[in-house]
């Protein structure tokens, strides 16, 4: 066995397209898909953005036994698993059943059915409430679900840590490869802020208030006020890199080489945030120094103070504007736990290309001193890209992706 | 003699008022004579203890600072009785139990010598606990949750949480869970879900039974890892109600929202949480696979360690799920016992009679450290993490193929892993939920796993006397688990009178039982179809 | 209230709408007598698909009634009996 865990399929789902070439027309030229609300009437909140998905329809996708047991951050995960699986030229059958397992990251569950489920409770009775909902809401479903509908009979495993479990879910699937499993699914699916109002119920300011699409989202812009939330995410089949070559795989988009995940101090410290720690460790675990790197895909959280903190991370470990910093999640919003699988795909796909896809709509603030990609895509040879991921609450996670050849 | 520490010996049940005073204590500005890097505080029982250098030459007066603060001494004398010392001088013999401070040279106080972080060898990492936290309902403290186990008494009752009257399954094992009482202030309170607050309690007593706070940590090498199948639902639901006025607003009123309710939307605030009660800053998340989610996130815990990325862990799993929404789901599958008459003995793991689980509440949380430096500190060691696996059933989000196979295949492995033979199992602790279809998947899990061994070895369920606190309970058995081989004691499975036919093994019924219980095998089993396995061993035992 | 009476079609009606349709299965084809599980709808659909038929119809089914009851004609039968102990009683 090498030591090389390898990203062999895809499966993505986002506000700006489905499927890997969808995804990658879009994201490379910049395609804005942040809009009003449609999922629900948004007029009564503060906060009305949305990344939403428009064009999924979950009848013509999945079976018709599936839907009414499923929130529809589940049918974008099946569906992206389906498509992840396609993408790997994996049939049912060609890998023991104990050999593949399902790693899955997620920040609310399936809320919208839960929250449905709560307003049946208590307006109607709790006879009334779903059999389904004693799974169809918990964290763990997706996996459950993905495992069920593949039968895959490996190890499991489900992270909750907000966007930074995005990574720590691909890193906890590197380790089952490792450990000797043949193929692990992994990656996160949210669909976490569109559901009804709760989820616009956040009263700590950290959503966007802006109606305007292409100035609502600005990450290290001057005008940064918070972020706007999206739906989507994707699922990637990693493989032991001998075993992926050996059964022939059609795609090596890449390899996961290193992961670093730390947690900040305690608020009111005043010590420093443990993103660089995370950036470090993940770069040493790769084996790479920070001048191999070629981009660095940023968390852009959207706010004054985590912009800071993230670009002196990056300025700390890189030098200032030492390496080209993109945050194409401007484009979709931020999708939680889909949101750092959605990074680690367009990182493959940037060194396949060739192309680091931009950050759009913003304007960098001469505040921070990093060389963000704005505007446009630019040409650049990539080979490893370095992925950020931080929660709320403190969570710092970095993946390294270096190209497989 | 200034270099000797306060420990603490205390009852829970006779120190409640000594409880209050330090967590009014804990809130005070006593002057930190040991550096800001990490708290003072220590826990045990849920109580709370500063630590201070202590005059054991002076009959156990407090010196220097403490003893000019007028509020220290007060309750330095409330707690005289309570407090005892140990003296660090050489040929002093220590209390058992307790560990000294750091045999690593360096004093409490001194900041940990930076270390490489990033790759470090796979191999030869062994992972032991070191600190046990525990709250179970009847179980407040892990003295007293063994208390519970030991005599086979029950903590299920009819559910006062909530008016239950129009639901099918009215029985639950609560906890008389004072957060106040353990120290927790009033805006931790407000924040924190009651799932978090059970975490960051058990979470504090964990790392001060280990006294790991005494001899030091490196914070950027210690992570967090709490497993939790329902977060914050309680908090959720609660809020659910007031936003949308009981369910009668398709939108919800954002006015009404508390200004922690994405705390309780996202669960990973438990960790958070936990990570800032104990000074962590290493790697952190919640793991979240339903039931089994207390296996788990004790099982990657100690990969972390295993793999060199951190050298301590703090991780368990707590979930406070007893609500109306998760009472009304479990009744819409009738997964739940309808046994509303009996509640004391409506738990009946393995018995024929039994017709559902009953749910319960709690957590339980260790202190995980490499075996090496465990040692080496002189900790004592409870167990180590000799083998776990999870597996998925890739059959059905609630239902079990009766032939236990991949239960099997976890046990399997996580005993290759700790490279041992089934015939080193002294004790299984089952999930054992109560329900028809576990209890018989199980069964022949374990007779596919061991073979004839199966036979042979007592197996019971706790959750006939504590409940099944979905993605907690897994912790809570290791919990089981530990301070059974710690008093070589099998805990029994209660209300166990008329054995299932088809469930032919040993499930110890009612009484505990002495017997060696060197290797101890838990499982678990849950929603989304997941089996997972831990073998806990003494260290000693499963050497390769 | 006046009796209502359980048809086969209210119970297809209400299998859709509780948890889909197998592909391979017709459910307009004659599946009076095929046992649910073959039909594609194990315990969890069935589950739902009883609390739907206890709410509709304000019954109170027995806990195994799919357990003795594995056709949909049996179950028919044995829901429309249910309602009429609901009723006279």
């Amino acid at each position: 066995m090498s030591a090389r865990t390898v990203i062999t399929g895809i499966g993505v789902a986002t506000p700006n397209g489905l499927g890997v070439d969808g995804f990658w027309a879009a994201t490379r030229v910049g395609k804005n898909a942040i809009g009003r609300v449609t999922h629900f009437d948004p007029t009564p909140y503060p906060s009305q953005l949305a990344g939403e998905i428009s064009d999924f329809v979950a009848e013509d996708l999945l079976p018709s036994r599936l839907l009414p047991q499923t929130d529809r951050m589940t049918r974008l995960a099946l569906v992206a698993a389906d498509c992840a699986f396609k993408d790997a030229g994996i049939q049912p059958g060609d890998i023991p059943e104990f050999d593949m397992g399902v790693v899955t990251a997620s920040t609310a569950g399936g809320f919208e059915f839960g929250q449905n489920e709560l307003k049946k409770l208590w307006s109607q009775g709790s006879e009334y409430v779903s059999a389904y909902q004693s799974f169809a809401w918990f964290y763990a479903v997706n996996s459950g679900q993905i495992s069920i509908r593949n039968g895959m009979r490996g190890p499991s495993g489900v992270v909750v840590s907000d966007h930074a479990g995005g990574l720590d879910a691909i890193a906890q699937a590197r380790r089952q490869i490792r450990k000797g499993s043949k193929l692990i699914f992994s990656g996160g699916f949210d669909a976490t802020d569109l559901h009804l109002g709760l989820g616009r119920s956040d009263r700590r300011g950290r959503l966007s208030t802006s109606s305007d699409p292409d100035r609502a989202y600005l990450p290290f812009d001057a005008a940064a006020d918070g972020y706007v939330p999206g739906e989507g995410g994707a699922l990637i089949t990693l493989e032991d890199e001998q075993t992926a070559r050996e059964r022939g795989a059609q795609n090596i988009y890449g390899e996961i080489a290193g992961y670093g995940s730390t947690f900040d101090p305690k608020p009111g410290t005043g010590r420093e945030p443990g993103l660089r720690r995370a950036i470090e460790v993940a770069l040493a675990d790769a084996g790479v120094e920070a001048d191999q790197v070629d981009v660095v895909f940023a968390d852009a959280a959207g706010t004054p103070q985590l912009d800071r903190e993230e670009a002196d991370a990056s300025s700390a470990v890189f030098g200032p504007s030492g390496v080209p910093v993109t945050a194409p999640k401007t484009m979709t919003g931020r999708l939680y736990s889909g949101a750092a699988p959605v990074y680690v795909v367009s990182a493959v796909l940037a060194i396949r290309e060739g192309l680091i896809p931009p950050t759009t709509n913003v304007e960098l603030s001469p505040e921070y001193a990093i060389d963000l990609v704005t505007g446009q895509p630019r040409p650049a040879p990539v080979r490893t890209a370095l992925v950020l991921a931080r929660s709320y609450g403190g969570f710092n996670s970095a993946v390294v992706v270096r190209a497989a050849d | 003699m200034h270099s000797t520490l306060i420990v603490a010996r205390m009852d829970l049940e006779s120190s409640a008022e000594v409880g209050k005073l330090f967590a009014e204590f804990d809130r005070s500005e006593m002057p930190h004579r040991m550096g800001t890097r990490r708290r003072q505080l220590f826990a045990y029982k849920g109580l709370y203890f500063h630590l201070q250098d202590f005059d054991a030459d002076n009959g156990g007066e407090l010196i220097e600072d403490a003893k000019t603060d007028p509020r220290f001494m007060q309750i330095s004398q409330d707690l005289k009785p309570f407090i005892g010392a140990y003296d660090r001088r050489p040929g002093v013999p220590r209390p058992m139990r307790w560990p000294p401070a750091s045999t690593t040279g360096r004093l409490p106080h001194e900041p940990a010598a930076r270390r490489h972080e990033g790759r470090r060898p796979l191999m030869g990492r062994r992972v032991v606990i070191t600190g046990v936290g525990v709250l179970a309902p009847g179980g407040i403290g892990a003295k007293n949750f063994w208390s519970l186990l030991s005599e086979g008494r029950t903590a299920t009752r009819a559910i006062t949480f909530f008016d239950p009257s129009s639901f099918r399954s009215r029985v639950a094992a609560e906890i008389d869970f004072d957060p106040q009482l353990h120290g927790l202030s009033p805006q931790e309170i407000r924040r924190m879900d009651r799932a978090a607050q059970f975490g960051v309690v058990t979470a504090r007593e964990a790392l001060a039974d280990s006294g790991l706070d005494l001899a030091g940590f490196d914070p950027h090498r210690t992570g967090v890892t709490i497993g939790s199948a329902v977060g914050a639902t309680t908090g959720l639901d609660d809020e659910y109600r007031v936003v949308s006025d009981d369910g009668r607003l398709d939108l919800v009123d954002h006015a009404y929202a508390p200004q922690h309710l994405y705390n309780y939307f996202v669960p990973s605030s438990i960790s958070a949480e936990v990570a800032w009660a104990v000074g962590a800053e290493g790697p952190a998340t919640v793991v979240s696979t339903g039931c089994t989610s207390g296996i788990d996130s004790v099982g990657h815990a100690a990969e972390l360690i295993r793999e060199g990325t951190a050298d301590v862990m703090i991780t368990g799993a707590t979930d406070a799920p007893i609500s109306p929404i998760t009472m009304a789901c479990f009744d819409a599958i009738k997964a739940t016992t309808p046994r509303n008459d009996d509640p004391e003995h409506a738990s009946r793991p393995f018995d024929g009679t039994r017709n559902g689980f009953v749910l319960g509440e709690g957590s339980a949380v260790f202190v995980l450290e490499e075996l090496d430096s465990a040692r080496k500190r002189g900790a004592h060691i409870y167990a180590e993490i000799a083998g776990y696996a999870s597996r998925c059933n890739a059959f059905h989000m609630t239902g079990l193929r009766p032939d236990g196979r991949e239960m099997a295949e976890a046990i399997k492995v996580a005993l290759g892993e700790a490279r041992m033979n089934p015939e080193s199992v002294d004790y299984i602790n089952a999930h054992g939920s109560g329900t028809k279809q576990n209890d018989r998947h199980e069964t022949a899990a374990f007779k596919l796993s061991l073979g004839e061994h199966a036979y042979r070895t007592p197996v019971s369920s706790i959750k006939s006397m504590v409940g099944h606190s979905l993605g907690a309970i897994g912790s809570i058995e290791i919990a089981a688990s530990v301070l059974a081989m710690e008093n070589q004691v099998v805990p029994p499975t209660a209300n166990l009178h008329t054995p299932d036919p088809e469930c032919d093994l040993d499930y110890v019924p009612l009484t505990a039982r002495e017997q060696r219980t060197d290797a101890v095998l838990t499982v678990g089993s849950g929603f989304g179809g997941f089996q997972s396995a831990m073998v806990l061993a003494r260290p000693e035992r499963s050497a390769a | 209230m006046s009796e209502q009476e359980f048809t086969i079609e209210a119970l297809k009606q209400i299998l859709l709408e509780s948890a889909g349709a197998d592909e391979n299965i017709d459910l307009d084809g004659d599946i009076l007598d095929t046992d649910f599980e073959a039909l594609g709808y194990e315990s969890l659909a069935l589950l739902e698909t009883g609390g739907r038929i206890e709410r509709e119809y304000g019954i109170s089914l027995d806990d195994d009634i799919f357990t003795d009851h594995r056709t949909p004609r049996a179950l028919v039968a044995a829901v429309n009996a249910c309602i009429k102990d609901t009723v006279t009683a």
